[in-house]
């Protein structure tokens, strides 16, 4: 609890020094656009957080968004399908890469750092095979989603991208806290003996973790390829590590059993905050995003080593 | 009835299947010519391309075999090859260009192994010093890392051309490219070092039991920075061989999924990936088995993208294999079928 309001006092006091640096941050509209510019990365990091809570890792999900946004636009544009089948292929597909990895890790006891890796790498062949070049979506019905929106008056505009962002950290918030699944996968991050022992579905929990993560990060690429309208293979290259750092910033500890959504959600607006920071200051270059999120990422570790005294358990990926 | 398998065997195996496959659809695969006094074949140009792999892989194993990872080794490599090759090109608008070195390349490498040291240091203090999990310890410089390669260059990709400092990753030294060269050289070092020292069981016990470890009188603190910098030099060198191979410091893509490409070199190598087992030998064999498989494949004309999927299935099979789950596994259904 105490590293949320940790993370949130972070991003509040982020957001008010940009308010006072620069004319127009202050903003509703800017508020709402940190939404929708980081929708696909935030429905990624929600299933990453399961993940991550349970004491493992995912990083196949940049590959997952890309692969997914690419195959979804041909669906569409090249095989002519309509969008509903379209969608239920795409998430069959992520369903399916999650169930490869839930499998190899829960029952054949593989680490999930390499088989996750694996992942990346399937992920990526299978987009680059699908096509090399980006492909423009035009199909009427993704269009007419990717523009709905919900005006605020003058203020601003809540989109379909971040909405689907707010609704995906509501669920995860609700099983985490309240279901016996979200229950289990703290238990399983806790310890997993104890769990094992306790008599939970250690397997079968673990295996789910996994799919639900291929489904979120096929979803996050859905959510791209609704923000940019077109299909890119090499899309979200690099992503699995801001999803990393946003469920980190969000409070998370890497060996599992400490985290949550919502704090994922905050981790997930600090990174777009600064993005957006970035942006509005205009003289500085890209590469300083990079920078200035390793070194928040710095602070935020070492703080929870001064925070935090006692030792953490030794990691093992 | 039970007999253990030698973890090496797996990878042996399919570098031994993958140079039969070879040898039957590319009868020319072993020939190795002499041209100008250099040697020129299939194999020489695995092991060429394998170097940088090789370097990076040889630190893995020993962070890995202390329980920890290094993910920034690919992001070490850009800023240690934006190093060099700003030193040497000082390309306007670099914060590097200030220093005259006066065309050195022993002083730009220098520099290079130099910042790649620090690097190192700082991931090896992180994890060491302030107890940070290696993971998240080490994504930290493989996040802020390209950044600060990119600064280095301001963005370009800088390009130059200085005959000494390229014959590092492009010339020969007795018939053998340089890579090769140092590649090996760092390999037999880190052997001794593992084998003529008592580093070695230092870091294994490390590994396996950290707490033991402490009580045995380990300064575990110690032999755990001291990997993390010696992980950091390896990656210095192989920045600067793959820098000067190109002529060019390219800050976003030199070393891109090459950290990937060295912890599976690792454990398809037969190291643990929780610590303490490790074996020198193995990684070697494992990266070497990573190059040959995407030599021959690109070879065959297979595509790239299908390449990286083949990798991912060798990988995850040798690692089933290894990891004795699957025999377990039988054998239980074996008990079952005569139970």
């Amino acid at each position: 609890m105490k590293t949320l309001y940790a993370t949130l006092g972070v991003f509040l006091a982020l957001f008010a020094a940009a308010s006072v640096a620069y004319p127009g941050f202050f903003s509703l509209r800017v508020a709402l656009n940190l939404f929708t510019d980081n929708a696909f990365l935030g429905v990624a990091a929600i299933g990453l957080t399961f993940v991550i809570l349970s004491g493992g890792i995912d990083l196949s999900i940049g590959a997952m968004i890309g692969c997914s946004g690419i195959l979804c636009a041909t669906l569409l544009e090249k095989l002519h399908w309509s969008a509903v089948p379209a969608v239920l292929a795409v998430l069959t597909f992520g369903f399916c890469i999650g169930a490869m990895h839930g499998a190899l890790i829960a029952v054949f006891r593989l680490p999930p750092f390499l088989v996750t890796l694996a992942g990346l790498f399937v992920c990526r062949g299978i987009a680059l095979s699908i096509s090399r070049e980006a492909l423009q979506v035009s199909d009427p019905t993704f269009t007419r989603i990717s523009e709905m929106s919900v005006r605020l008056g003058k203020l601003g505009t809540v989109t379909a991208p971040a909405a689907v962002f707010v609704f995906a950290v509501g669920i995860a918030a609700y099983v985490l806290k309240y279901s016996s699944f979200g229950r289990r996968v703290y238990a399983l991050g806790g310890s997993e003996n104890s769990s094992s022992l306790m008599g939970l579905t250690v397997t079968r929990t673990k295996f789910w973790i996994y799919v639900l993560s291929g489904v979120c990060s096929a979803v996050g690429g859905l959510v791209f390829l609704l923000y940019t309208a077109s299909g890119n293979a090499v899309a979200g290259t690099g992503l699995e590590l801001d999803a990393i750092a946003a469920v980190v910033i969000g409070g998370a500890t890497l060996t599992g059993g400490y985290g949550s959504a919502v704090g994922t959600m905050l981790g997930v607006l600090t990174l777009g905050t600064i993005q957006t920071i970035i942006t509005f200051d205009g003289r500085l270059s890209s590469w300083w995003t990079k920078i200035f999120v390793g070194c928040l990422f710095l602070a935020f570790v070492l703080a929870r080593r001064i925070i935090h005294k006692e030792p953490e358990k030794s990691f093992s990926p | 009835m039970k007999r253990e398998i030698p973890a090496i065997v797996w990878p042996l195996a399919a570098l031994a299947a993958l140079c039969v496959f070879n040898l039957a659809a590319n009868p020319g695969f072993f020939h190795v010519t002499v041209m100008n006094g250099h040697l020129f074949g299939s194999l020489v140009d695995i092991l060429n391309r394998a170097a940088p792999v090789l370097l990076l892989s040889c630190g893995m194993t020993l962070v890995i075999a202390t329980g920890g990872i290094d993910l920034s080794v690919g992001a070490v490599m850009a800023v240690c090859g934006a190093v060099a090759a700003c030193l040497i090109a000082r390309p306007a608008g670099s914060p590097l260009a200030v220093f005259d070195i006066h065309g050195s390349a022993l002083l730009a490498c220098g520099a290079a192994v130099g910042v790649g040291m620090v690097l190192g240091l700082f991931n090896g203090l992180l994890v060491a010093k302030a107890n940070v999990q290696p993971i998240v310890a080490t994504l930290i410089l493989m996040v802020a890392g390209r950044g600060i390669a990119q600064l280095l260059t301001s963005g370009q990709i800088v390009i130059f051309d200085h005959p000494q400092f390229n014959s590092i990753g492009a010339g020969f030294s007795l018939g053998l490219p340089n890579p090769i060269w140092i590649a090996s050289i760092s390999f037999l070092l880190a052997f001794v070092l593992v084998r003529a020292t008592p580093f070695g069981v230092l870091v294994s016990a490390c590994g396996d039991n950290p707490v033991a470890a402490r009580y045995c009188g380990i300064d575990i603190v110690r032999i755990r920075t001291i990997v993390y910098v010696l992980s950091g030099l390896l990656a210095a060198c192989a920045g600067i061989i793959a820098t000067s191979d190109i002529k060019a410091a390219d800050a976003n893509n030199v070393g891109q999924y090459l950290e990937l490409d060295a912890i599976l070199a690792v454990a398809i190598g037969g190291g643990s990936l929780t610590g303490g087992r490790f074996s020198l030998f193995g990684s070697f064999v494992g990266a070497v088995l990573m190059q040959s498989l995407t030599t021959t494949l690109l070879a065959r004309g297979t595509p790239p993208e299908v390449t990286l999927i083949l990798k991912a299935v060798v990988v995850i099979c040798v690692c089933i294999l290894q990891s004795g789950a699957l025999s377990v596994r039988l054998q239980k259904r074996d008990r079952q079928a005569a139970g």
